[in-house]
């Protein structure tokens, strides 16, 4: 089954206290909203820092499939297979301006 | 303040080697009338490497770091020498060294020191140093 694709996500250090402290967590997921479901049921609250209540990612949370941000493809339906590596990575942001 | 002399009683003291200080303002002037953005990496709370970022923010009175860059920060390059971020800098080129509205919003790194460089006196560059967590700004003191 596609699902069993077995994924490496990668937690920045900021979300580590939802995965007692691991900085890499397999999951299983056929693409990213999959993967970030099953992140969530794995370790709870980890999801809402994720994605706003209609599913999308929030706007200073950018996730990379192998590299690549998914804004710039298919977002949260970029698909994945087994040995894909997505990386978590929340904004650093600012300034002055308000 | 001087390196040597405490801090008062309850601040947190962050160590920002003279030749940091000076690379931020450096930074801040190069890049003014925009923003600057970089990272400290460290261990143990201890700065030991400065990285500037590319700051892909729209306008210059706002701050981004290139969202590739900062990841491949954080998941290969510290990583790779047993480093962590310990401070993010940016600089306010119009305003006072104190994190506005935005940078509190939009702190989502609550175990790094948020140093600001204010170039409002472009004759006096001022850095400062505030932790940002769930909304509470604490200011840092600095020491080379």
């Amino acid at each position: 089954m596609q699902n069993d694709a077995r994924i490496t996500v990668l937690i920045p250090t900021p979300l580590r206290r939802f995965t007692g402290g691991e900085a890499k967590v397999a999951v299983a997921g056929s693409n990213v909203a999959e993967v970030l479901d099953a992140l969530d049921d794995a370790h709870p609250g980890i999801g809402e820092r994720l994605r706003d209540d209609s599913g999308q990612l929030r706007r200073f949370v950018n996730v990379f499939v192998n590299g690549h941000n998914i804004r710039d493809g298919q977002g949260v339906e970029t698909p994945l297979s087994t040995g894909d590596e997505v990386g978590i990575i929340p904004a650093m942001a600012g300034g002055e301006g308000t | 303040m001087k390196a040597g002399a405490s801090p008062p009683p309850g601040i947190e003291e962050f160590r920002l080697p003279d030749q940091m200080h000076a690379a931020i303002v450096d930074h801040a002037m190069r890049d003014a009338p925009r923003e600057c953005c970089g990272i400290i990496a460290g261990r143990d709370g201890m700065p030991m490497q400065l990285y500037e970022t590319r700051n892909v923010a729209t306008g210059n009175r706002f701050y981004e770091i290139d969202p590739a860059q900062l990841i491949d920060l954080e998941f290969r390059e510290l990583p790779a020498q047993e480093f962590e971020i310990v401070a993010i800098y940016h600089s306010h080129p119009e305003s006072p060294a104190y994190p506005s509205a935005t940078d509190v919003e939009l702190a989502f790194w609550p175990d790094a020191v948020f140093l600001i460089c204010s170039l409002a006196d472009r004759d006096r560059p001022v850095v400062r140093g505030f932790r940002i967590r769930d909304g509470a700004i604490d200011e840092v003191s600095l020491s080379e």
